[in-house]
């Protein structure tokens, strides 16, 4: 069963089988605005939890996007680079970033999950 | 400094349109609303947006004559006013004694009104604005500031048929680009300009601030008509290639540097007589030493305020002072300024976005063509 984790900089990491799919939440990219461009991170580089890995960039303003847990990137999304505005349209879904293999699984304990994570937004509101 | 978070007197129905509202320039203005930046730039270029731009300084000089208080006003800035007919505004700059730009205002002659000036200051700067014209002011001139006076820009292709639907008999699809006159509009009474700052055909409209929300009540009413916010805004005056104060334009800079020299009539290019005149005078013989340029990136990604310019040996040669996207065209552009060398259409440049040199070119201004109304 796939389990998702968030990050208190939003954003979240879908985990199966030792590797995890990371992307921005859905009020990421409310915050953010219509996003109109992607960097990733270069396949098979290898980023500890909190590293700069990738940025998405509005109308108005660039944000980074931190890796929520160490690993090698194993894989990009090819259609977000070419398509940005699918990370507004389905953050969670097709509008993930990168595919990361887990250096380390302990690490997602200290992440939020979907409840967790609720709370913690509307202590932002 | 202004004091922080005043309202305009369209807050409130900023508020119950869903505006995300944000401090700028010492107001809670409306950075978007429910549709989000690209789709307010979208619509402006291809319908009606209106602007709540009524942070910005409006006033009024007046003295005995128009010669007076024209004279007065050219002491401070390059443009030729005396020239200036009634009805007709120009854009200018506030110089400081070294021919930095204080600020970029527009100026106009209000007909009927004898040896009056209205000014439009930037929200930013009134205050330094005001207090530097204050000083200088000579006996029997004197300057009243409107706070009163709320300010709509209604901006986009269809801004002339809406306004015309709203004000018949005034004949304001007809108005001159860069006149301005009084007008009754819906019922109110308002002193419009035909002018804006996205290059679009359309208006500004001063009337009371007590007036104000029910006016643009009316104005949202119509088809075609969106609010939109100062996000839009800004990427829409950027594609239009136009100068926003405390990005291009500050005290250290001149107005050929910024390359708006083409305000600067024949006139006062000969005979001087504002602030920094030798410094001008010297500048539009010779050529600047650096110059404001559009820069366009090759790829996809934006350079943003502060991005390095860097000529292809590595030399930083500028820096650029706006960067975004471009919604209209669909893209990554910037401007900035470079050292005149390296200022010519066409340039190879990089630019230093997260340590990486991305290629860029510079460009022609504007981005998107302007769409101004000739009659």
């Amino acid at each position: 069963m796939p389990e998702i984790r968030y990050s208190k900089d939003h954003e979240y990491i879908r985990v199966d089988s030792g590797e995890g799919v990371v992307g921005i939440t859905d009020y990421a990219q409310q915050q953010l605005g219509d996003v109109v461009f992607a960097e990733m991170p270069p396949v098979g580089k290898a980023l500890k939890k909190g590293d700069p890995a990738a940025v998405v960039e509005s109308v108005k303003a660039a944000s980074d996007v931190f890796t929520p847990a160490s690993g090698e990137i194993l894989a990009v999304n090819s259609e977000v680079e070419s398509t940005p505005g699918i990370i507004n349209e389905d953050a969670l879904g097709r509008g993930w970033l990168f595919r990361i293999k887990l250096a380390d699984a302990g690490e997602l304990t200290a992440l939020m999950d979907e409840a967790a994570y609720a709370d913690f937004l509307k202590t932002l509101a | 400094m202004t004091e922080a978070n005043q309202k305009t007197p369209l807050h409130a129905l900023h508020v119950e349109l869903g505006a995300r509202m944000s401090p700028f320039a010492g107001y809670d203005m409306p950075i978007q609303y429910r549709s989000g930046v690209l789709a307010e730039h979208l619509h402006t270029r291809k319908a009606v947006g209106l602007f709540d731009v009524s942070h910005m300084g409006q006033a009024l000089i007046q003295g005995g004559d128009h010669a007076t208080v024209a004279s007065f006003l050219e002491s401070l800035c390059p443009a030729d006013l005396l020239d200036l007919r009634p009805g007709r505004q120009r854009y200018t700059q506030l110089l400081n004694q070294s021919g930095g730009i204080v600020d970029d205002l527009m100026v106009t002659r209000p007909a009927g009104a004898e040896g009056a000036l209205r000014l439009v200051v930037n929200a930013s700067r009134k205050e330094v604005d005001f207090a530097l014209i204050r000083q200088r002011l000579p006996f029997g001139v004197r300057l009243t500031l409107l706070p009163e006076a709320a300010l709509i820009a209604l901006q986009g292709p269809l801004a002339a048929s809406t306004l015309a639907r709203l004000a018949p008999g005034e004949a304001v699809e007809t108005m001159a680009f860069m006149s301005a006159r009084a007008a009754q509009i819906a019922g109110f009474e308002t002193f419009v300009s035909r002018s804006g700052y996205t290059g679009e055909d359309g208006y500004e409209i001063s009337i009371a601030s007590a007036q104000a929300e029910s006016f643009a009540r009316i104005l949202l009413d119509q088809p075609d008509v969106a609010p939109i916010g100062l996000g839009a805004r800004d990427s829409l005056r950027l594609e239009a290639g136009l100068c926003l104060y405390g990005h291009e334009l500050d005290e250290t800079i001149d107005p050929i540097e910024s390359a708006l020299s083409w305000s600067i009539q024949k006139r006062r290019r000969v005979e001087g007589g504002f602030p920094g005149a030798e410094r001008i005078q010297g500048a539009l013989a010779i050529g600047p030493v650096r110059r404001r340029v559009g820069v366009l990136p090759d790829g996809r990604a934006p350079a943003r305020e502060g991005a390095e310019i860097v000529s292809s040996d590595g030399a930083q040669i500028g820096v650029v002072t706006s960067g975004g996207f471009g919604p209209s065209v669909n893209g990554p552009i910037a401007m900035g300024y470079v050292a005149r060398v390296h200022a010519a259409v066409g340039t190879p440049i990089n630019l230093m976005v997260r340590g990486k040199p991305l290629s860029a070119r510079v460009v022609t201004l504007p981005f998107h063509p302007h769409a101004y109304y000739r009659s």
